[in-house]
């Protein structure tokens, strides 16, 4: 039905761009979507590319639209990407929800710029990252990736996709406007060459088909519209059929499993980079763009002879609970430096904060951390 | 045979219900109230499928939320609840990525018209190949009685004690305004109508809207001391006038007028789709020269 995407190489390629070939590769072939700076050129890439691959391009009136699309599209078989940031997260939440508890396999990038509201629209921030864990009501479990390049933009978007098709759940790129229009070295490997994971369908009969039922596995297997299955789905709490059931003891099967099916899998999921962890005494925790910009001043306090290691979540949902409280137990303290108030350094304080002391470096947005204020931060956490 | 006979014959089997290939008949009975007309409403939606000689297999309906949000449970066929007012975009997504389905929204009027709104008007513009059947009671039902933008002036409700004070829509003429290829109003009455609308809607191709004048005996039939769902299933019947040839920008509902039904738009224009075609065969010659262009770099 769909043409597969030919295009391979080296390229000197944007962050954006990189992204929308990263979904081409990993055979999405619908994208819905609305503009919002800094996202748009992965949807204008899109507009480009899909039609000569057979794939649908869909400029919705909203990004509510654009997701809700995106969830139909899914359930017709076929892989679906929306591209937006910030404020468009936000209108998408009530459907990410939706998309959670049917079970949808789709990836949703956020180029993330600064907040809260319109914040600023042309320059970049970490500041959604509790906004990808709880953005949506009620509780499910949840992927998000974090590219710090290019180059990563294409790779974790292949991930991502391979996650959402695995776990049977929108999965989040969680980039940002550097990352999403800076321009570098992109390598795409000839399309058969990635690693793919391809949706499970049911080899059951229609009849002896139901919707919800697990078969010992934690993720249930697909049946798309149009195959004779004849299936229901609904947002509302649900049994094995499908079928909504108004009752306490349905919502204990049906939602715990939500986040059950990452719980357990954690170690699939979680992907980190490490750098000089293994004698180190203070650990930098960065991701993203954060990630790059700390290297001079990791430098510059090695200069000074203390010993510091760099941790980048490469997976920032699920949190990686257990590599963390590892090294708490043999460091002396943590600094978490990220383009947001604080946010993922709640995460690293409920699990480390009782062994060893763990710092903060907020910064609002618009700008990189200064490197003389990570340095002394390092210096604190070093020197007690 | 007289009208005994008839009866006779079709209650012979009664173990079976005529429409049960075409129900989840293991969800019944159904959470309506009686005196609802969704009931009738939805028959006639899958009398509609079963005219238009569709393979079930390949129909899909697509629900919001409210009482109509409901009947995506109930048929047995491919079906989704989604979430209040964006039925319309879902089914896009589930229409353009498969283009072989026959996608029917089947929403009421708040979530369709109130929340969903920009989506309809928008699915409309592009005539997305889908059909939309909303199932217009004036109020929402659900929630227990609310002003929809649909309830007329004056009317009661629960947050109109004193009589709604905002001007109505009038659904036909926002689907034809805003570029419906199809465009017909029907009363829970004329059910025989509204399945042949059905058929012809799932049969033709671009964005089909059907508007189906229903009752809601529990909130506004009560509120507005308007009798049992019966009693004002007989006044829409009553009140109710066919013309094919209205304006459907000129035929608004209010609580005593004439319920003008028909057929009021039936034109062919091209699909989304069908544009989309259009544009990449014309310039298919410049997408391959770039695509060539695209892959050379490496």
């Amino acid at each position: 039905m769909f043409k597969p995407s030919k295009l391979h190489g080296e390229f000197f390629m944007q962050g954006d761009i990189a992204c929308a070939e990263g979904a081409l590769a990993a055979g999405c072939r619908f994208l819905g979507g609305y503009p919002i700076t800094p996202a748009t050129e992965v949807a204008e890439r899109m507009a480009y590319r899909l039609p000569i691959l057979d794939g649908v391009f869909i400029q919705f009136e909203d990004e509510i639209a654009s997701i809700a699309g995106v969830l139909g599209a899914s359930w017709a078989g076929v892989k679906a990407l929306t591209s937006t940031s910030g404020p468009g997260i936000s209108l998408m939440n009530e459907n990410i929800g939706l998309g959670m508890m049917m079970e949808t396999p789709c990836v949703i990038v956020n180029v993330q710029r600064a907040g809260p509201s319109t914040g600023l629209p042309t320059t970049f921030a970490q500041s959604d990252i509790m906004q990808a864990r709880f953005g949506s009501h009620g509780d499910y479990g949840v992927i998000a990736l974090a590219p710090k390049s290019p180059q990563e933009m294409f790779d974790l978007t292949i991930t991502a996709f391979n996650y959402s098709e695995k776990y049977r759940m929108p999965v989040f790129v969680l980039a940002d406007a550097v990352v999403g229009h800076m321009t570098e070295k992109v390598i795409i490997p000839p399309v058969e060459e990635l690693e793919i994971f391809e949706r499970v369908y049911t080899t059951k009969k229609p009849g002896d088909y139901k919707p919800y039922e697990l078969d010992g596995k934690n993720v249930p297997d697909f049946a798309k519209a149009g195959d004779g299955y004849r299936f229901h789905t609904t947002g509302l709490t649900h049994d094995e059929r499908g079928y909504p059931i108004m009752t306490e003891e349905t919502q204990w099967k049906c939602v715990p499993r939500l986040m059950e099916k990452i719980s357990k899998h954690v170690d699939d999921i979680v992907l980190l980079e490490e750098r000089d962890t293994e004698d180190a005494d203070v650990i930098v925790i960065a991701y993203g763009i954060t990630s790059r910009t700390v290297l001079p001043a990791i430098a510059m306090a090695r200069e000074k002879g203390i010993k510091v290691g760099l941790l980048r979540p490469i997976t920032i949902w699920p949190f990686p609970e257990k590599r963390i409280t590892e090294l708490a137990k043999k460091v002396q303290g943590f600094v978490v430096p990220e383009i947001n108030m604080g946010q993922y350094v709640l995460e690293v304080d409920r699990v480390a904060g009782k062994y060893v002391p763990v710092k903060s470096i907020p910064h609002p947005g618009g700008g990189f951390h200064k490197f003389d204020d990570i340095v002394k931060a390092i210096e604190e956490v070093a020197h007690g | 045979m007289d009208k005994n006979e008839i009866l006779d014959e079709m209650i012979i089997d009664s173990k079976h219900h005529p429409m049960e290939d075409l129900f989840r008949m293991d969800r019944m009975p159904h959470i309506w109230c009686s005196g609802c007309g969704l009931g009738a409403v939805v028959t006639a939606f899958m009398e509609g499928v079963k005219k238009a000689g569709k393979d079930y297999d390949k129909v899909v309906v697509v629900s919001g939320i409210g009482c109509t949000g409901r009947v995506a449970g109930y048929v047995n066929l491919d079906s989704f609840h989604t979430t209040h007012g964006r039925a319309i975009p879902f089914a896009t997504g589930l229409k353009l990525a498969n283009r072989d389905l026959t996608v029917g929204v089947i929403s009421g009027d708040g979530d369709l018209f109130a929340i969903g709104g920009n989506h309809f008007i928008h699915a409309a513009r592009r005539n997305v190949d889908i059909v939309v059947v909303c199932v217009n009671n004036f109020i929402y039902g659900m929630t227990g009685g609310q002003t929809a933008p649909t309830t007329p002036l004056e009317a009661k409700s629960s947050t109109a004690p004193y009589g709604n004070y905002e001007q109505p829509f009038n659904l036909v003429g926002i689907a034809a305004a805003a570029g419906a290829s199809y465009v017909a109003r029907w009363t829970a009455m004329h059910v025989r109508r509204l399945s042949d609308s059905v058929a012809v809607a799932a049969q033709r191709k671009g964005f089909s809207f059907i508007e189906v004048v229903s009752p809601c005996p529990t909130v506004f039939a009560r509120k507005n001391k308007k009798g049992s769902g019966l009693e004002l299933l007989q006044e829409f019947g009553e009140r109710s006038r066919i013309d094919h040839e209205a304006d459907p920008t000129k035929i608004p509902l209010d609580m005593k007028n004439e319920i003008v039904c028909g057929e009021f738009v039936n034109d062919d224009r091209p699909t989304f789709w069908e544009n989309v075609q259009k544009g990449i065969r014309k310039n298919v010659q410049i997408e391959v020269d770039l695509e060539s262009k695209l892959y050379d770099r490496s």
